[in-house]
Order: C-alpha cells, then structure tokens, then sequence
C-alpha cells in the first residue's frame, strides 16, 4: 500500500505575530516553524497503516527551503521518501492552486491512499485536500478519526458535531483528511534520525506558480477588535492578579 | 448574467441546523446591500423539507429532489449543488461552516475551478464588491479577503457569525420549487451516525469549571489545575490537545466536537481560545481567562483576565479561594 502524506510547515503556535509592512501578511523575518498540527498526526496514521500492511509512506511538503525541517522530521519518524514542491510563494496561492499544484506532483505516484490534515493552522482554509481529491477523481472523507484499511473497502470514521460519529465505506484509491488525536505520535528514534539521512528527498518546481487563479486574496489583515470588557488583574504581576481574582470571585461575581 | 444569492439549508434527517438559519441570515444581509434577491436551496428526497425553509423571506426555495439525497454522502451532494448552481447561475453561494458543509463544499467549489472563501465571520458590501472577513491564526488574527474571476462566489460562515433570529420571515411563504437533479455514482456508503457508549461525566450540569490547555505542557503539571478545582468544589475539563494526547479523557473535551457547557464560572487556563473551543463554553456566566499571551483570542469573551504565568496564577488562586471558602 502507498500512502501520500501532505504535511504543510506553518508558524510555531506560540509565535508572538506581527503584521508585516504591507499589511497584508505576518511578519516571517523572525519566526520560528513547526509542522501543522493535524499533518502530525496524519503522517502517524500513515505510518501505522503501513506496520499493518505493508507498502510505502511518501511525504509531500510545498513551500520554501525552511519546509525540508519538517520533511527531515517526517523521515525520522520513520516515512521512507518525500517530494518537496519548492517555491517561495507557494503558501500564498490559495487552495484551489495548492491543490492543482500538489495533484501534478503526485500523479504519477499513484498513491492507493492520501492523507492530509484536517486544516491549515495559519491560513485555516479545511479544503486543500478535498479539493485534491476532486482533481484526481478520487472518493475522499474528512475529519476522520479511525482507518481500518483492512479490507478490500477501506472503511473510516468520521467525527461529526457534538459527540457524534459515522462510519463511511468508500473504495480505494481515496483521499482522508486527519482529525488530530487519531492516535499517539511517535518521536523520532536515534536509530531514525541516523536512517533519514540516507532517505530520497525530490526536490520538483512546479510549471507555474503565480498566484494568477488563486480566486481570494487577502487585502489586509489586522488583530480582532475586542467586542468584550475583559477586566485585566495584576498589570502584568501574577500573583497579585491572582489574589485580586479570588477577591473578584467572590465579591462581585459571588461565583465562589 | 449570474445575478442572486442562493443560500445551502443544510439538514440531518430533516431538521434544520441553527447554523442554516444564520446563513439565511448572512445571505438576506448581503442580498440587501447588493440589491440582489436570495434563493434557498434544500437537498433531499421530495418537496415536503422545503416549506419550513420558504416561511422565511426568500424570492424561493428550490427544493432539489434525487432519492439518492436520502442521506448525506460528498459524492450525491455535490453533484446535486452543482446542478442547481449551474441551472440558477447565481453570484453567491452562502453555506453554513459545518462539518457537513466542510466535507463537500471545497469538491463544489472545485468543480468551478476555484475554493471556498471558508469560514468567514463577517462580510461588507462597498461599491458593489463584497469584502469576507475570515479569522486566521486560529483566531489570532482577521483577514479581509477579496474575490476576483468569474462567478460564482461559493461563502462558508462561521457558527456564531450571524444570529439565526435575525434571519427574517417573510410576509408570505415563499414559492417552492421542485427540480428533479442528476447524481451520478455515490462512492461511498455511510452507516447510521451514532454517539459513543454514555459519557462518564457529564459537565453540562457542574456550576464550576476549570479547563486547562497546551499552556499546562505536562500531564504531571495536571495535578496543580486538580488542587485549584477541588478548592472550588469544581470540575476539572480541557482543549483538546490535551484529551488528544491523553492527559485526560476524551469525555472531558470542551468545544464543537467535545462537551457544550454554560457554568456559572468557567476558568480558561494556557488555553487560547480556537473557535471550536469557543462554542463549547462561550455562554457560561463568567470567565476568566488565564494566558501568557495579551493577544490570545480567549480574551475577546473573558469577563475576567490575568495575562501572566500559570504556573505563578494557579498556586496562590489555589490557596485564595481556600482562605475564602474557610
Ligand atoms: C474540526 C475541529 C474540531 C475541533 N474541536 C475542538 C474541540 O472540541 N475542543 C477544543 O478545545 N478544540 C477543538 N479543536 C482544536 C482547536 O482548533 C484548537 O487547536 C485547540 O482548541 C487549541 O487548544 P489550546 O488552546 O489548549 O492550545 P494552543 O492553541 O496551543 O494554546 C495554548 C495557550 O496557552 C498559552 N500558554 C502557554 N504557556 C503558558 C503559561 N505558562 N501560562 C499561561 N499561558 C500559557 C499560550 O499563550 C496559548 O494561548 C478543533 C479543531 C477542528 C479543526
Ligand atoms: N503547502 C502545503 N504543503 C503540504 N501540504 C499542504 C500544504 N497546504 C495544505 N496542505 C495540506 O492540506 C491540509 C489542509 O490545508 P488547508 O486547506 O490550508 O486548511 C493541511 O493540513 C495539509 O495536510
């Protein structure tokens, strides 16, 4: 079984955000990196899936040379190859282009599954991978949560509002977006960062990527007006905050 | 010309979703400022769904009709919409942002050559052209975001975005339109959804809560945020990267996919307040909010907040609460 993992690299989640000059964008001068937090655990599902039957797991990342820590990281854990789609702008095209862009570098693979996260943690956009799926004519389910993939059906289940659940039967070739905490992640052994070293990392460029056909553009972004009067405790000392918190608790919200 | 504004009535079973009722909402709001009438469509299996829809004030309701619409599934429903899209020609396409919607909209939106603008919170009309405002970051930060190319424009909003009650009735039932649709072959085959054998502790009923987030980064540092429930005679939940990680069980999940509860106290600790955690726990009395981060979005819906270390906050809150509570 050949299992495609996308696995997108985006701004650490506890990264102080700024707003570049133009407005449009954060500011990437000083940040630091991490993998998206749903891929992790799409990669492990993948990983998993192969120690049951077998086959082969390749990791796509698109995006700058920064990405390759993500895709080393990946290979460490224990994914046998990658693609890396390079490209500086790669992250600002928009779904719809990201997924064109993806199809074309992994057509030829013909994977018999794709695993991608459920969502982007920077742009938010919960499409990539569907979208893919529609491009390559392939069944797909999203926020899944368990894959059993040992039948001739693939059969999966999906997470559905408020504590509900489905299961879906679908045929292979498919793609399945990953909800985070489908299972454990691993780390990455000694023995496996040694090991990645000598696995294959192809580098393509794709024919075009300008952001002609991206559909939406972002004109500016900004921090959310606050719509609540939150009373702040403590100006900036803890543990005064904390004792006038408790005096609040009890006095004026007479909560405790 | 593709003119008018079809809004997606989503359903499970026949019932509406709060959520529809805010899209109709979003979708008469835009309708008014483009100068443009609004369509709803209703996906299932006969004409009778859709009169609950046409009570609202609505140019009509389409109702596309197809027996292989009795139960959702992302192959039936997206060539049914793409029928209906092609044969109305409208501007827009406003959908709720749901799990259901999130699973077929983007393979829609593809069959036009283009994504969804996802997940929006707010949208403007100036000089004709719609500005979306999506949330990006994780709620950190607001993105204005523009469209260009041909129509359609296919909007998802957020749960919350708009009021469902501010979507308004019509004087007169809207006309329902009955259109038989194509749906080619429907790939995959779901099983009836179900809930997970009882939950163990329900927390819709407890007075306080104390969740805790990432910012705890330890399971061993749990036992601090257990001391300072026990204080308070409260109960202890969580995000849910912690119930991923299996810190704490799942039953004890805040958010859309987790527990929804309304405390009289609700305390927010290292939890940076997602969307999805939001719903969970937006209408408890008050909240306090606890986070290194003067920024994190948590803040927004706090009555009470202390930006600062947890690992300073919680001890002597711990130890306050004791000397009160005698
Ligand atoms: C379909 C879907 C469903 C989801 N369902 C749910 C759900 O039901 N429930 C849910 O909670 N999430 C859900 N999520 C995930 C959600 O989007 C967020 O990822 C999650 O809520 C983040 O959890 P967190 O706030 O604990 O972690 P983070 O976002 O990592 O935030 C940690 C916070 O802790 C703060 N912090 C760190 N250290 C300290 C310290 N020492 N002192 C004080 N503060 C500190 C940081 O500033 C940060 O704000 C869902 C996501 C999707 C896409
Ligand atoms: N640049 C990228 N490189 C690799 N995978 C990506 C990229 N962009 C999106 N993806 C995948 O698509 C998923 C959904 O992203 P999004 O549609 O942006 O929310 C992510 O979780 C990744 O698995």
């Amino acid at each position: 079984m050949k299992i495609i993992v996308l696995m997108k690299q985006v701004a650490n989640k506890d990264a102080i955000l700024r707003i570049n000059k133009e407005g449009n964008w954060i500011e990437e001068g000083d940040l630091t990196f991490e993998v998206n937090e749903s891929d992790g655990y799409a990669l492990e599902e993948a990983l998993r899936t192969k120690e049951k039957h077998g086959g082969e797991v390749v990791v796509c990342s698109m995006g700058p040379q920064r990405v390759k820590s993500v895709i080393k990281d990946a290979l460490a854990r224990g994914a046998d190859r990658a693609i890396h789609i390079v490209g500086d702008n790669l992250a600002h095209v928009g779904p719809y282009r990201a997924a064109q862009i993806i199809a074309e570098a992994i057509r030829p693979e013909q994977p018999d599954l794709i695993f991608t996260g459920l969502q982007s943690d920077d742009y938010g956009f919960a499409q990539t991978g569907v979208i893919l799926a529609e491009i390559l004519s392939l069944p797909h389910a999203t926020i899944v949560i368990e894959v059993d993939a040992s039948g001739e059906q693939l059969r999966v289940k999906r997470e559905l509002e408020n504590g509900w659940y489905q299961w879906y039967t679908m045929p292979r070739p498919a793609l399945l977006t990953i909800q985070s905490g489908i299972s454990q992640i691993r780390y990455a052994s000694l023995k496996g960062i040694m090991a990645a070293k000598k696995k294959e990392i192809k580098e393509v460029q794709p024919a075009e990527a300008s952001q002609a056909g991206a559909h939406q553009r972002i004109n500016k972004i900004y921090f959310p007006q606050k719509t609540k009067q939150t009373q702040f405790l403590g100006d900036g000392n803890a543990k005064a905050g904390a004792t006038q918190l408790a005096e609040k608790l009890r006095n004026e919200a007479r909560v405790i | 010309m593709a003119n008018g504004i079809l809004v997606f009535a989503e359903h499970r079973d026949g019932v509406f979703g709060k959520t529809s009722f805010e899209a109709v909402a979003a979708a008469q709001q835009l309708g008014a400022e483009l100068g443009q009438s609004v369509t709803a469509v209703v996906l299932s299996t006969d004409a009778g769904l859709a009169q609950e829809v046409a009570a609202y004030d609505l140019s009509r309701v389409v109702s596309a009709e197809n027996p292989k619409l009795s139960e959702y599934t992302p192959d039936a429903y997206t060539d049914a919409m793409e029928r209906v899209v092609r044969s109305l020609d409208p501007a827009y396409v406003i959908m709720p942002h749901t799990y259901l919607v999130r699973d077929f909209a983007p393979k829609l939106a593809a069959r036009f050559a283009r994504s969804v603008v996802s997940d929006c919170i707010r949208a403007s009309v100036e000089g004709g052209a719609v500005t979306f405002a999506r949330r990006i970051f994780l709620g950190k930060i607001d993105a204005d975001v523009q469209t260009d190319g041909e129509p359609p424009v296919f909007a998802t909003f957020q749960s919350g975005a708009y009021r469902s009650e501010q979507a308004r009735r019509g004087a007169s039932s809207a006309q329902v339109e009955s259109m038989t649709v194509e749906v080619g072959e429907v790939r995959m085959k779901p099983e009836p959804a179900f809930q997970e054998v009882k939950q163990a502790v329900d927390l819709t009923k407890a007075d306080t809560i104390v969740a805790v987030g990432r910012g705890i980064k330890s399971q061993e540092n749990l036992a601090l945020v257990e001391q300072l429930a026990a204080a308070l005679g409260g109960d202890i939940a969580a995000s849910r990267p912690i119930c991923d990680a299996g810190w704490l069980p799942i039953d004890r999940q805040i958010g859309s996919s987790g527990q929804t509860v309304a405390p009289k106290l609700y305390i927010a600790l290292g939890i940076s307040g997602a969307i999805q955690h939001l719903v969970g726990m937006k209408n408890s009395s008050t909240i306090v909010a606890v986070n290194k981060d003067p920024e994190a979005p948590i803040f927004d819906i706090a009555d009470y907040g202390i930006v600062g270390d947890l690992f300073e906050v919680i001890p002597v809150l711990t130890e306050e609460v004791k000397k009160l509570k005698g």
